[in-house]
């Protein structure tokens, strides 16, 4: 029951794999939830492999808790069905389910010492009496929170308290770990830390963790795949690089990070979009109508070096003259409003070295003006 | 000036503090501290074979309350009745609460209603309601007998501590629901969730998580019921006949018929440091839990 499911150990048998021939040891499939007559989740699936730090990212709205607690057992979904391994889990109450859940507000018992926190899972599963205090201080330890086993909760800070609701869903040593917006209480400073000791805890006990989060950087910074979830279904899903370099959707590409939207016109491998022209180089769709995004960084003065993670390099480049609207200055690199022509306007990322004059010539390689579908979600 | 500024608003908030305060002062000097200042003098008086109160200061009335036994007595019968009062007001209004906090999911308001209904029902009313009830005319017998379960009118129902405790059960339970009602209300749910979450069932979450935090309004719940009960005179007054007496109705006949103001107010006296010694160690304890 307690065997610690650290990645590429046995594999029970008629375990489906997900992408790259690695174990999933979740399949959410074709999920739906309704709350009365408002559809959260419309139709969620996906696999997640084992060891890996899935984040579920969305705004409030997204059905991102939701899933959560569908995965976790506090709530029952309307349609659909969630396998851990060759177990079907969603007909099953949440005291009999191998996942443990770390609360947004910590959920720390307050009438119990950190010790009897952290040893409650422990008790409740009948682990044997002897073994307990062991594993309750090797996973304070774990967590740095050795020292206060004998405190009360309330005597502890909101830093401690998320470290001890880690302690005490680690103990179990779970399949899952599932983790709601456990940062969010957290100032700046505390969570950055929090961020970095999590993303190495996760190595260090090769538990599966899947974290629900609404900021895209804590996303990027701590994942190893994104999902980014819009109005109850998957916009994408996939690597941080992939989902910022390569977004699948107007709406993904909004959301992680900043972006020009270009509405542009395709016609005979052409595309233009107020007074700009370019020969797409990857998927357009139809011809016709079509949106692209570029980041601001990838627009740069022209003649200038291209800077790095864009593919000004490579392949042609568009060069076009602006107007400047608007340079706030932004420490490393500035943020400039351009007017490129007929009404359409560009944010830029360059680094200059002072005031540009009014007008100036830019450019942009044909390649990162990447083609993006409509949301997912009507 | 910002000194000056900062005195002017504590003298400001000083007066309206006194302001404030005087009136439930003066009302709490004039309709409580003074009767009982009373009621002390009283309890060292005696009364004098011409039917006259007579202020020679003596222990005279406490000496005969622990030499006479039927004093004790029926104090040591109120307090079982009390105390059983107590025991079902919690066995009732713990469940009834537990069930409307944690499972009437959308008869919630009209349910908690229902239980605070009653509260409104004069206490005379629903006194003479049992008495109509236990009868040997009653409700229960009439319908004992229809069912054939009896064969006559069963006696030992009504005026019997029975009876008492019956009534005062009936009156008492939503004094006993409502702080359990706030206290399970106060739990945060999302305890409940990760007890769950982290292995236990339902029956091990009540046990360690959801009884353990609602420990404070069961003693309350518990305080108010024995309380309440154990001052008690009107319910065994209406059902309790002479063997459902209690120490209330002692003192209500001592400073009536029996004309003893004296001893009526030496009973009065002990009664208010018993109740006052229980009600400084249940707070105690709630504080204890709450911390």
């Amino acid at each position: 029951m307690n065997e610690n499911a650290t990645a590429g150990a046995d594999r029970p048998a008629g375990t489906c794999r997900a992408d790259g021939g690695k174990l999933a040891v979740l399949s959410v499939r074709n999920v739906e939830k309704r709350f009365g007559a408002r559809p959260v989740l419309r139709g969620i699936s996906m696999e997640v492999t084992s060891g890996e730090f899935l984040t579920i990212l969305g705004e409030s709205g997204s059905g991102k808790t939701t899933l959560l607690r569908l995965i976790a057992g506090f709530e029952s979904l309307d349609r659909g069905e969630i396998w851990m391994g060759d177990e079907r889990i969603d007909e099953i109450p949440a005291y009999r389910r191998q996942v443990n859940t770390v609360f947004q507000s910590y959920a720390i018992f307050p009438h119990l010492s950190v010790f009897k926190n952290v040893a409650y899972g422990l008790r409740a599963k009948g682990v044997r009496r002897d073994e307990i205090p062991e594993r309750v201080n090797q996973a304070l330890a774990m967590v740095k929170m050795g020292e206060f086993a004998a405190s009360a909760p309330s005597k502890l800070s909101g830093g401690q308290q998320q470290r001890v609701a880690l302690a005490r869903a680690l103990v179990n040593r779970p399949k899952i770990l599932l983790l709601d917006e456990p940062l969010s209480a957290l100032d700046a400073n505390l969570r950055k830390q929090m961020q970095a000791e999590l993303k190495s805890l996760q190595r260090e006990v090769g538990i599966t963790f899947i974290f629900v989060t609404h900021d895209q950087e804590e996303a990027m910074a701590l994942s190893d795949r994104v999902a980014l979830l819009r109005q109850g279904l998957v916009e994408q899903i996939t690597d941080p690089r992939e989902i910022y370099g390569r977004p699948a959707t107007a709406y993904v590409a909004q959301f992680i990070g900043q972006t020009n939207l270009l509405h542009a016109e395709v016609r005979d491998g052409v595309a233009r979009a107020g007074a700009l022209r370019w020969r797409p180089t990857g998927e357009t769709g139809d011809p016709g109508k079509a949106i692209f995004s570029l980041r601001p960084e990838c627009i740069r003065l022209a003649g200038a070096q291209a800077s790095a993670g864009t593919n000004s390099a490579r392949g042609a480049s568009v060069r076009f003259r602006g107007q400047i609207l608007r340079q706030t200055f932004g420490g490393a690199a500035d943020l400039i409003e351009i007017d490129s022509g007929n009404a359409q306007i560009l944010r830029a990322r360059i680094a200059v070295p002072g005031l540009l004059p009014g007008e100036a010539e830019f450019e942009f390689a044909e390649a990162d003006a990447v083609w993006v579908r409509d949301s997912a979600a009507g | 000036m910002g000194a000056g500024f900062g005195r002017g608003m504590t003298v400001y908030t000083r007066a309206y503090k006194s302001a404030v305060a005087i009136p439930p002062l003066l009302w709490v000097t004039a309709f409580l501290l003074v009767p009982y200042a009373i009621l002390f003098a009283h309890s060292f008086w005696a009364v004098s074979p011409a039917q006259v109160i007579v202020h020679n200061w003596n222990l005279q009335n406490y000496a005969e309350l622990w030499r006479n036994p039927m004093y004790l007595a029926v104090l040591f019968r109120s307090m079982r009745i009390a105390g059983s009062v107590t025991l079902l007001a919690l066995l009732l209004g713990y469940p009834l609460a537990y069930f409307v906090s944690f499972h009437a999911t959308k008869r919630k308001d009209l349910l908690y209603q229902l239980v605070i209904i009653p509260l409104w029902a004069s206490y005379l009313v629903r006194g003479y309601a049992w008495k109509t009830i236990l009868g040997s005319d009653g409700v229960l017998n009439g319908f004992l007998q229809f069912l054939h379960i009896t064969h006559g009118p069963v006696q030992f129902f009504l005026y019997s501590p029975f009876a008492v405790v019956l009534t005062l059960t009936h009156i008492y339970t939503p004094f006993t629901f409502l702080p359990i009602y706030a206290s399970l209300e106060h739990v945060p749910r999302n305890l409940v969730e990760a007890s769950h979450d982290l292995g236990a069932s339902p029956w091990k979450t009540f046990c360690r998580v959801i009884l353990p935090l609602s420990l404070p309004g069961v003693i309350a719940g518990a305080t108010f019921a024995f309380v309440l009960t154990l001052g008690d005179f009107l319910a065994p007054l209406l059902v309790g006949g002479p063997s459902g007496i209690m120490i209330s109705n002692i003192v209500v006949s001592l400073f009536g018929a029996a004309y003893n103001w004296p001893l009526g107010a030496a009973i009065s006296l002990c009664m208010l440091v018993l109740v006052v010694a229980l009600l400084v160690v249940t707070e105690k304890i709630e504080k204890r839990l709450a911390a």
